[in-house]
């Protein structure tokens, strides 16, 4: 796996000059995810924030071939250019040059109306990898509700009111749908570990077919969060194992880092966050607990999963 | 030109979705993406036949919704691939967010498509409120008679939409059921010959270049947006001299020559039916025994409907008493159908003109009959020489 120094040297492939927000996740994610990538590639990508920031014409922050298409459909676009690439070399009509693939969405990209979009390139089997940026809801258009924000969360379209909480359902569990689809890598990681992501993608990039990774991304704006902070706050989403990072290889789920006893209480994580700031109002402890409750199960729920797949038969 | 220049060619019998796959097959695109919808799934199951016998090159992509149908097809056009894919009805309407971006991005896609009644109420049969809700989205329009031209008309638009004056995305559509299920016998080119006349396609610009990257599908914003829509409109409007040009080598090589508007028995006609897709076809009968009553009855079966005919449908209209406007959809705007404005719209700039009525006919596959169409004759001979029009708007073969 590649050094930071190695990574360092490459080219750069996405540079700087779009207007993405200060502490912002994404910029960190496809800078890195594009320098662990060594082979040609055609990114793709869904209509949101990354998309409009990076690409106001006549400017693009992508020294990579990019197409942008529409918001729901970044993985059936991508799979269109790969069966071109396919067609082309096949005929003799393009060159063979290992070209790979990327589509990427944010989490209202690819949990919510780019499902169905998602799901059916995954199982076709094109030689894709889909990149997920999820900073848990819809901040492009001004911080609503997802299928990926968190339960209690404050958004513009489940706010905290004077009888609800902010969003009452659980966040949906992607990784966990994309190994259902039988596909040969399934990752999460976060914007905020250059190691592990860079890692991940680059062992994506080893395998043919459809990959899927999932990276919990920062939003300042959405989270009411410090912009210095994406380091820290994505690795305390770690350290509290809201996020666990972890790989699924061929369906064997394997966590990639286990805090053991740096484990932190959610509440230290969330208190960062302004969007969680009335779980601290007195009166509502109980759904403190109810969600530190469920951040255990769930973390229980995987390593005893991974701890099975590594037994030794 | 004689007969005997005319390149030999095969005689089949053959449905209107079989011709299309057939040219599709002759075509042999780079890639089809497509999905199953009733009346035209046909089209890409023959063609996935093709693919697996191994008669075809084309990398196909069964996508899981029309929405990705077109998609991977944008997606495949941008790397440069000669892109296709099938559809009707709620397909297309599944599509619709995608068709204008296939348009502004330049992607000379060529998609069959088989009109069939929108929902609701659900219902599988022919009417044109498919295509004609799509009439905006910036893809040329090409309507069929029968399967005849439904496979003269794909192996036109691929000429057509890739010519590089052009580079807009065209559809050819047939009837639902009477063309598309019904077996005709045509005349098919020698696969070499179709393949020559199609050429092929030389993109200006591919995402399969690490070279020279570029980003496709940029936010535009008021600064830009509305000067690269303009580029899209003139091609819109060039698109009429290319598919004329094409229509006539076509003819000149084949026989069978194509234009914008097809006009039959126009010359000497005082009234007239305007029409598109296979009632032109009924019509024709009519027109044929009315003349041999002595009546000066004419036709005028409109091929293209986008780029709209403007021109050519004054000229001719403009001797003319009275037309009857046919619309196998309505618009739902109080006032008729969509080609019935349209050809208003073209005519009111002109100094001659018709009287013209608009009849709505033929939803969800009500069917049309001679006698029927023998009966609006009967009205335009009589309103040809009255002082009021009447009722404008009227709808036929409907049970009060």
């Amino acid at each position: 796996m590649a050094t930071l120094k190695e990574l360092a040297a490459q080219e750069e492939k996405f540079v700087g000059g779009h207007t993405s927000c200060a502490g912002c996740g994404y910029p960190n994610i496809f800078r890195l995810s594009l320098a662990a990538i060594k082979d040609p590639v055609v990114v793709v990508g869904a209509t949101g924030c990354c998309e409009v920031n990076t690409s106001i014409f006549p400017y693009t922050s992508w020294k990579v071939p990019f197409l942008h298409s529409a918001f729901e459909n970044s993985a059936a676009t991508c799979s269109g250019v790969e069966a071109a690439y396919q067609s082309l070399v096949k005929s003799g009509k393009a060159k063979d040059e290992n070209f790979r693939f990327v589509a990427f969405g944010g989490d209202g990209g690819t949990y919510d109306i780019g499902l169905q979009s998602l799901s059916g390139a995954m199982e076709r089997g094109h030689d894709l990898l889909y990149i997920c940026y999820d900073n848990g809801a819809y901040m492009n258009t001004g911080i609503q509700r997802s299928g990926a924000t968190p339960r209690y969360a404050n958004t513009t379209t489940a706010p905290v009111g004077k009888v609800k909480p902010g969003k009452l359902q659980k966040k949906k569990d992607l990784a966990k749908i994309m190994v259902g689809h039988n596909v040969p890598y399934v990752a999460q990681t976060i914007a905020g570990n250059w190691k592990d992501l860079t890692n991940k993608v680059e062992k994506a990039m080893s395998i043919r077919g459809p990959k899927f990774i999932v990276v919990l991304a920062t939003c300042p704006l959405g989270w009411a969060t410090k912009t210095q902070d994406t380091v820290k706050l994505t690795q305390m989403a770690v350290d509290s194992c809201f996020w666990p990072l972890y790989e699924v290889e061929n369906g064997k789920y394997k966590l990639s880092y286990d805090p053991k006893d740096k484990k932190i209480p959610l509440a230290e994580w969330l208190k960062l966050q302004g969007r969680f700031k009335h779980l601290f109002k007195p009166g509502n402890e109980n759904l403190l607990a109810e969600i530190q409750a469920e951040v255990d199960q769930d973390w229980a729920d995987l390593k005893a999963l991974c701890d099975f797949h590594s037994q030794k038969v | 030109m004689t007969a005997t220049t005319i390149i030999k060619q095969l005689t089949v019998a053959k449905t209107g979705n079989e011709a299309m796959a057939d040219a599709m097959r002759q075509v042999n695109p780079d890639v089809v993406a497509a999905y199953p919808i009733t009346p035209a799934t046909e089209i890409a199951q023959i063609f996935s036949s093709f693919v697996a016998d191994g008669m075809v090159t084309t990398d196909m992509v069964t996508v899981e919704s029309e929405h990705s149908a077109m998609s991977a097809t944008i997606g495949a056009a941008a790397a440069g691939a000669r892109a296709m894919t099938a559809t009707a009805s709620q397909g297309l309407m599944l599509m619709a967010e995608m068709l204008p971006i296939a348009a502004a991005l330049r992607l000379p896609i060529v998609m069959p498509e088989v009109n069939r009644a929108i929902s609701g109420p659900i219902n599988i049969h022919c009417d044109h409120s498919d295509t004609m809700f799509c009439r905006d989205a910036g893809w040329l329009q090409i309507f069929s008679e029968n399967a005849q031209e439904a496979y003269d008309n794909v192996l036109q638009a691929v000429k057509i939409a890739e010519d590089p004056r052009v580079h807009l995305p065209a559809l050819v559509t047939t009837d639902g059921f009477i063309i598309s299920h019904g077996m005709e016998t045509i005349k098919i080119l020698p696969d070499d010959e179709a393949k020559s006349f199609v050429g092929e396609y030389k993109p200006n610009y591919s995402l399969l270049n690490h070279e020279k990257p570029i980003t496709v599908g940029s936010i535009d914003l008021q600064n830009y947006y509305f000067e690269h829509r303009i580029p899209m409109i003139e091609a819109m409007k060039t698109a009429k001299d290319i598919i004329k040009q094409v229509g006539r080598e076509y003819g000149e090589k084949y026989g069978r020559f194509y234009d914008l508007i097809e006009q039959y028995k126009i010359d000497d006609a005082e009234v007239a039916l305007i029409c598109l897709g296979s009632t032109a076809g009924t019509a024709k009968d009519v027109v044929d025994a009315l003349r041999t009553k002595g009546q000066k009855v004419g036709l005028i079966k409109i091929r293209v409907f986008r780029p709209f005919p403007v021109e050519d449908l004054a000229a001719a209209l403009r001797n003319l008493r009275a037309a009857a406007v046919f619309d196998r959809s309505d618009s739902l705007s109080g006032y008729g159908g969509p080609v019935f404005t349209e050809v208003c719209s073209a005519l009111f700039n002109s100094e001659n003109k018709p009287k013209i009525v608009n009849y709505i006919y033929g939803l969800g596959g009500r069917d049309i009959d001679i006698h029927t169409i023998e009966a609006v004759y009967d009205r335009l001979n009589k309103l040809k020489d009255a002082q009021d029009t009447g009722e404008i708007v009227s709808y036929l073969g409907v049970r009060k």
